[in-house]
């Protein structure tokens, strides 16, 4: 027997514990059509029964004001599984038991599993579950999800109510004589004209009508117009009616008599307390005096950031290294076995180097979503947002958004790739948004080597003062920039904060695993399918067009004329050495010599390619800002990954391979170059902080943005932000007299 | 007895929400929370910088800025 089986609950409630411990590694993540919610199913097999299990988002009500609340219920009414799971904390029953009712009002068969009844136990707290199941009118199964504890009995309930396929009436809660007069009247008006009965039960649409449900009055409006106003009407009527009366909303009152109807099943013996629950102290609440205290708080927060920072850019060395390595090694292997040209460089840098450069984020994002998992799981996360909210509020923005910022390199250093990614714990849309396209601009630890560079060669006395002071406009510049996109593009009212402290948990290591896992493998998918691509355009612009063979010939001739120039013994010995020996003075020079040509070839192939070519033509603008062609192809190919900057800029000043940690060459040749002052480097360093991120960045905008438009925006608007505070930056530098 | 605002309630103050005054998505919110009127509640106290404020209702803990509790009217003791 097949069936498709939706689960339901809270946030927090222990729905995807459960759902980890049904399916295991038999889960499938994807999205929701359209969103970026995400949607995961999995199979369960128990006896003949083979379940397809969807694990709906989390949600408190059944509204239509946040995605993850529509897509929950866009599932219920396109995908018409066979039964809910209806899971709910057994030690937080009554609110919990707020969505259960809902549920049951659409009338689809469900269960309520019971959660965490061994928490709710240890709080003193015993739940009369066969009462209870008998005052719902559905089965109730008490489980414990982190240890599997009642998940056959649950699964079994579930199978039996999809083979029984019994029609559910859905529940009818009386809402008060006013409303239920007109729920009387409704329905009628809904039955007579079979308005949106094919979806929908009669007193469901009345009921979301009368919550002025702005996706179901569009439907309406769409099925029909005059019905519908006719139902608008008696809306208004009772609003109005109800205003005057008592002063308050229909959808108020809904809210009011469905918890009334809750403390009345509760009332009837259903929870047995000690104690006086209301003062008494969790252990979870002792623990919170202390890590979320005025004092203490903030600074156990600093730790616990620092200490989440280092595991991730420092544990995660080792297999980056590994992951590097491995594609060194494949680079160097494809050199030598592939013949000088082309096929060879597409082969190196354009597959290998492209691809190799973008999976060795992939242990990055491992460590980083591990770390994420377990302060969100533990409940820590949540805290961080309560202490931090105050500020990141005057930014238009959510004390979650610190995670993505601190990650993306708000202490610098860290990637903007797993930031991005971090922005996922948000629940908030806008405020989501704001923070994913702002993170881009904290100095990730790809734009430092950059950064130390232009130091060096230029403000080489106060590097640790200077690095700190860059880490400071990259955080000014987000957040104003966060702000001014509250302001203008993603304008709205904040999302309301409201949100729950849940109680302190011991993550299972189950779910870490699972969730880490199948963040790391979604992005490594995108590196081997639209980061190639992407990787392989990169370096085609800075190859094609190749060099033609009249150019070519000349360095050709140039170090034929070297070689012939020199005595036959040291063009032998140069020639027969092995790689890395001791050779003669004589020897040594012609090597030096030979290998200026072939960087001044590597120039002049570049400045010849299409990349090139756009840098030159960009001169006659970004002189404005200071930069000439050469720094603008070394920006251009920065789009790649911005370690490429210091390596091209090498190329294009005919120093050969420049190895970004090692640099000096480069440093001591900018320093000597009459384009570059302390000034240009000054606005060439803020023009890469803000500019458009590297595509790896953009391709994650895009995926948790939902949309190629904010991937396209990102970078648009921030290569215009970059350039317009270089460009002031360099003008009034200039006017000054730097 | 007395009615203020949550906005203006003391940590570790207690009371029972007489009103909720404010509707759309944010009333809706506060609502789905249990926030209703006749929900005992107690504050349990305040963010380092003074908002959010975190509150005890219904056996768990819930979290809203002052600027969303000034809309919960409390009936305190």
């Amino acid at each position: 027997m097949e069936a498709t089986i939706a689960l339901g609950g809270n946030p927090n409630s222990g729905k995807t514990t459960l759902f980890n411990e049904l399916t295991g590694a038999r889960q499938h993540v994807g999205n929701y059509p359209g969103v970026t919610v995400e949607k995961k199913e999995g199979i369960y097999i128990q006896n003949e029964y083979h379940m397809r299990i969807v694990d709906l988002p989390g949600t408190y009500s059944l509204t239509a004001y946040s995605v993850e609340e529509v897509v929950a219920r866009d599932f219920l009414v396109n995908e018409k599984p066979e039964v809910i799971i209806n899971i709910v904390d057994a030690s937080n029953l009554e609110r919990n038991l707020y969505l259960t009712l809902q549920f049951l009002e659409r009338g689809i068969p469900m269960c309520v599993a019971l959660n965490m009844i061994d928490v709710a136990k240890s709080r003193g707290i015993k739940i009369d579950e066969k009462r209870l199941s008998k005052l719902l009118g559905v089965p109730v199964i008490p489980i414990i999800a982190r240890n599997g504890y009642g998940k056959h009995d649950l699964m079994l309930a579930a199978a039996d109510l999809s083979v029984e396929k019994k029609q559910m009436t859905p529940l009818q809660i009386s809402y008060g004589d006013d409303l239920d007069r007109t729920f009387i009247e409704m329905e009628k008006e809904i039955r007579a004209n079979d308005f949106l009965t094919g979806t929908y039960p009669a007193r469901w649409t009345a009921l979301k009508y009368m919550e002025n449900d702005e996706l179901i009055l569009s439907k309406g409006q769409k099925q029909n117009s005059e019905v519908a106003a006719k139902l608008e009407n008696m809306v208004k009527n009772v609003s109005v009616h109800l205003q005057e009366t008592v002063d308050t909303y229909p959808e108020a009152m809904i809210a009011d008599y469905r918890y009334g109807y809750i403390s009345s099943i509760i009332k009837q013996g259903i929870i047995r307390k000690k104690g006086d629950e209301q003062n008494r102290l969790y252990t979870s609440d002792k623990i919170d005096r202390v890590l979320t205290n005025r004092f203490m708080g903030p600074l156990i927060m600093l730790l616990v950031l620092l200490v989440l920072y280092q595991f991730v850019f420092t544990y995660s060395e080792v297999p980056v290294g590994w992951v590097e390595s491995f594609f060194g090694w494949l680079g160097h292997l494809a050199s030598e076995n592939l013949a000088d040209g082309l096929l060879r460089s597409l082969v190196v840098s354009g597959i290998i180097d492209g691809v190799g450069g973008v999976l060795g984020f992939a242990p990055l994002i491992m460590f980083m979503f591990f770390g994420i998992s377990l302060l969100e799981d533990s409940g820590y996360l949540a805290r961080v947002a309560f202490m931090l909210d105050r500020i990141f509020m005057i930014f238009g923005l959510h004390g979650s958004s610190v995670m993505a910022y601190i990650i993306s390199g708000g202490i610098a250093g860290g990637c903007a790739v797993p930031g991005v990614m971090a922005t996922r714990t948000l629940r908030s849309p806008r405020e989501r948004l704001a923070t994913l396209l702002t993170a881009p601009f904290m100095n990730c630890g790809a734009k430092l080597p950059i950064f130390a560079l232009l130091i060096a060669a230029f403000f080489s006395e106060s590097k640790g003062t200077l690095m700190f002071f860059f880490t400071l406009i990259s955080w000014g510049g987000a957040l104003i920039v966060a702000k001014f996109l509250r302001l203008t593009v993603i304008r709205g009212a904040p999302t309301p904060f409201v949100m729950e402290l849940p109680p302190y948990r011991l993550p299972t290591f189950k779910g870490l695993v699972i969730h880490t896992w199948e963040r790391t493998w979604q992005y490594v998918k995108k590196a081997g399918t639209v980061i190639l691509g992407i990787s392989i355009i990169i370096w085609a612009m800075m190859t094609f067009p190749t060099l033609p063979d009249s150019k070519v010939q000349d360095f050709e001739r140039k170090q034929e004329a070297l070689r012939g120039a020199a005595p036959s013994a040291i063009v032998l010995e140069f020639e027969s050495a092995d790689k890395g020996a001791e050779l003669s003075a004589e020897a040594q020079k012609l090597k030096e010599r030979l290998k200026v040509i072939h960087s001044k070839k590597a120039e002049t192939a570049l400045r010849y390619s299409i990349a090139g070519r756009i840098g030159t033509a960009l001169e006659k603008i970004t002189q404005f800002a200071g930069f000439d062609w050469r720094t603008n192809i070394a920006l251009l190919g920065g789009f790649a990954a911005k370690e490429v900057v210091v390596s091209t800029l090498g190329t294009a000043y005919s120093l050969g391979e420049v190895d970004p940690e090692e640099s000096e060459s480069l440093s001591e040749t900018l320093a000597n170059s009459p384009a570059w002052s302390p000034l240009v480097a000054f606005s060439l360093i803020i023009f890469i902080m803000f500019y458009a991120p590297c595509f790896a960045t953009v391709v994650c905008i895009v995926k948790e943005a939902g949309t190629w438009k904010w991937g396209v925006f990102s970078m648009g608007f921030n290569t215009l932000l970059a350039f317009t505070l270089a460009t002031l930056i360099f003008q009034a530098g200039s006017l000054l007299g730097y | 007895m007395a009615r203020l605002m949550m906005r203006n309630m003391d940590d570790n103050q207690s009371g029972t929400i007489s009103a909720v005054k404010v509707s759309g998505e944010l009333g809706r919110r506060i609502r789905d929370m249990g926030l209703v009127p006749g929900t005992d509640i107690r504050v349990q106290g305040r963010a380092p910088l003074y908002d959010p404020v975190a509150l005890r209702v219904r056996g768990f803990t819930l979290t809203l800025r002052n600027n969303e509790a000034e809309h919960i009217e409390v009936e305190v003791c």
